[in-house]
């Protein structure tokens, strides 16, 4: 007598399909849990100095200047055709790069660069970013370090 | 009705004297076993013992042929959690305040120094004895015979005192801690040496993410100090005992440590408390025994009546000689900490990096790689020979010569001509990089890519490969290509790590001596 819960065709039973399908929705929700609970790892808000910083006024930079910001990690160049910034944070990783006479030579691993920023030597495997200086409403120069701009991109005050 | 009173008096009476007696019946059933059932009864009733089994084969008990490594690993284990809980009651994971409380633990507390000293040094010997057992496991061949899941639960016991060893290095904040925290946070970032040279940084950034997520910031701090504290004193240490508790079940449900053939083995060194051999009086078992079925194990072990002469009472053999080897760990922790201090050095200091900043001695390998590529070394090669590593049993299914160093007489020379040829092509290859420099000494405009993908260390493991293909074709076994890509890792870590640790220094450049530095 066919008692209509079993579909031989098919050779699954009523009760398999529901055992499926709750152990699909119990993988579902622990997954989905499991997401959520992941994605707290990952900070919202950093407790941090904000990524763009005041540097003073361009009277303050006459061409020529080399100026490094050792607890910002950038140097500040001045030449005839404007302002420009490089970060010196070694790309490879992470110690503080050195200004040299045409370039910078990184401690750890022995990594160059050449004025410019791009890599001459060493196990660096990109260029020094150049950050992007703007112009605040006081007047003042501001240094973006979460921008980066094209290397050879200078600020003309 | 005073009678009744009186006799419940008595009887309290006698059960307070007797509260000891039975107290310690009720917790020890057997007390000191006397007879050899009372031995395995001792052995199978015990929490603490019965893990192990009642008896045990002296081929387990043989120190040339565990040389105890297992134990010892354990027993630092052992040793690093006792002393890490008491030194957690003086450490403060707070930027402003880690390396004050470590200066604290050293000069003030007493005694402070000492309880630092041996959780350093029981470290730093967890991570050598675990890559020794390692060794041992491998030329054995006691991967092989249903142990291989338990060899890739001992590759995650490696990576987890690995992990745990370099968490633990970042806790005092200072220069040393600092900067291994920086140079780790970029090796994570790595993988964005692969997607820069793609140009899809800007949309697909696994390097950025995994850095931030580790640092819980783009910078080190505060909260990269609480997240590195928590891995260390919780993640890091549940995981790893959970990973031990597997790791031994398993011992016991794949029949115990791996041993020759009963036919090949031959007993040696002192007799061992011997149990006689059964007079069989017909049938397949003694009539004077009974046999109850506790477990089905895989593989050839609990076979009745067979290899049994070889085997002893677990009570009191095996717990002397672990007893022993725990001894003797401490022994060695204490005295190594007595006469050797852990380093401290100068408070954490982001504007001036260590020159050469180095990692811990096991690292230094690695280090030596990441000079060539940052995400080769970091990742890329070290992901290569895990996975290597665990592929081993699955691909050498060969089920002879288990329980025998190097398996015959060719593995031994295999083995042989392998260490010579690998110390041989390393200490080229390095010495080739030193005095010749790479691509980009030569060709200054070379794209990225082809470094990350072509560099002294892709080139080492590349020959690795070639070399145990050719003795594959040579001998036809994969044991034998096994042997020689198993020795050509040990080996060229070694030169590595020693490469890393006395040749390096100031710009990770050559020198022979620390003598030789420049002055900075």
């Amino acid at each position: 007598m066919s008692n209509g819960l079993t579909s031989e065709s098919e050779g699954k039973t009523r009760r398999d399909f529901l055992g499926l399908a709750s152990m699909g929705a119990f993988f579902a929700a622990m997954l989905t849990a499991l997401g959520g609970t992941l994605r707290m790892l990952k900070p919202t808000v950093r407790f941090e100095e904000p990524s763009a910083f005041k540097i003073g006024k361009a009277d303050n930079f006459p061409a020529g200047l080399v100026k490094t910001l050792d607890d910002r990690s950038v140097a500040i160049f001045s030449d005839m055709d404007g302002l420009h910034a490089v970060s010196l944070t070694c790309t490879h990783l992470g110690c503080v790069v050195q200004v040299k006479e045409k370039g910078f030579a990184c401690p750890c691993h022995g990594s160059k660069y050449d004025a410019m920023g791009k890599v001459i030597g060493g196990p660096a495997p990109r260029p020094l970013p150049w950050y992007k200086i703007s112009l605040s409403i006081d007047g003042s120069l501001v240094v973006d370090t979460s921008k980066e701009i094209p290397a050879g991109t200078k600020f003309r005050v | 009705m005073e009678q009744t009173t009186r006799s419940g008096m008595g009887v309290f009476g006698t059960n307070l004297k007797n509260l000891w007696r039975n107290f310690k019946s009720s917790m020890i059933r057997t007390g000191i076993p006397a007879s050899d059932r009372d031995r395995a009864e001792t052995m199978v009733g015990n929490f603490f013992l019965h893990i192990q089994g009642v008896k045990v084969h002296k081929n387990t008990l043989r120190p040339g042929y565990t040389w105890g490594l297992g134990l010892i690993t354990l027993s630092l284990l052992l040793i690093l959690s006792v002393t890490g809980i008491i030194l957690m009651v003086y450490y403060n994971p707070g930027i402003q305040n880690a390396y004050n409380t470590i200066k604290d633990l050293s000069f003030v507390v007493i005694p402070g120094k000492f309880m630092r000293n041996i959780h350093r040094w029981a470290a730093h010997g967890m991570v050598a004895v675990a890559m020794l057992h390692m060794a041992r496991v491998f030329y054995t061949g006691s991967y092989k015979q249903g142990r291989e899941f338990n060899w890739l639960v001992g590759i995650a016991l490696l990576v987890a005192t690995f992990a745990l060893s370099l968490s633990g290095y970042m806790l005092p904040w200072d220069q040393l801690a600092y900067w291994a925290l920086v140079i780790v946070a970029n090796i994570l970032q790595s993988p964005k040496e692969i997607t820069d040279a793609l140009g899809i940084t800007p949309y697909f950034d696994p390097g950025g993410f995994f850095k931030e997520l580790f640092l819980g910031g783009r910078i080190a701090g505060q909260e990269s100090l609480t997240r590195v504290y928590l891995l260390h004193v919780v993640f890091f240490p549940v995981v790893i005992f959970i990973l031990v508790g597997i790791h031994f079940w398993k011992i016991r449900k794949d029949g115990g440590l791996s041993r020759p053939e009963p036919e090949t083995f031959q007993p040696s060194g002192p007799e061992l408390d011997p149990l006689p051999v059964p007079q069989k009086k017909g049938g397949i078992f003694p009539t004077y025994k009974t046999y109850g079925l506790m477990e089905l194990v895989r593989g050839r072990t609990p076979s009745v009546d067979k290899d049994v002469e070889n085997t002893v009472m677990s009570w009191p053999n095996l717990l002397k000689a672990e007893l022993a080897v725990f001894m003797v760990c401490m022994a060695v922790m204490m005295v190594l900490a007595y006469y050797f201090d852990a380093p401290l050095k100068e408070h954490a200091n982001p504007l001036i990096p260590e020159n050469p900043a180095k990692a811990p001695w096991y690292f230094l390998g690695l280090q030596e790689l990441i000079s060539y590529s940052a995400f080769m070394g970091g990742v890329g090669l070290p992901g290569i020979a895990l996975l290597g590593l665990a592929l081993i049993p699955y691909l050498d299914r060969e089920q002879n010569h288990i329980g025998v160093w190097f398996s015959n007489k060719q593995g031994v020379s295999v083995a042989l001509q392998t260490f010579f040829l690998s110390a041989v092509v390393t200490i080229g290859l390095l010495a080739f990089t030193v005095n010749f420099g790479w691509f980009r000494n030569w060709w200054p405009d070379i794209p990225q890519l082809v470094i990350t993908f072509i560099n002294p260390g892709t080139v080492l493991v590349g020959l690795f490969v070639i070399w145990s293909f050719w003795i594959l074709n040579q001998t036809g076994s994969t044991r034998m290509a096994a042997i020689s890509l198993f020795t050509f890792f040990l080996v060229s870590y070694v030169i590595l790590t020693y490469m890393g640790t006395e040749l390096r220094g100031p710009n990770w450049a050559f020198y022979w001596s620390k003598s030789q530095w420049p002055i900075h």
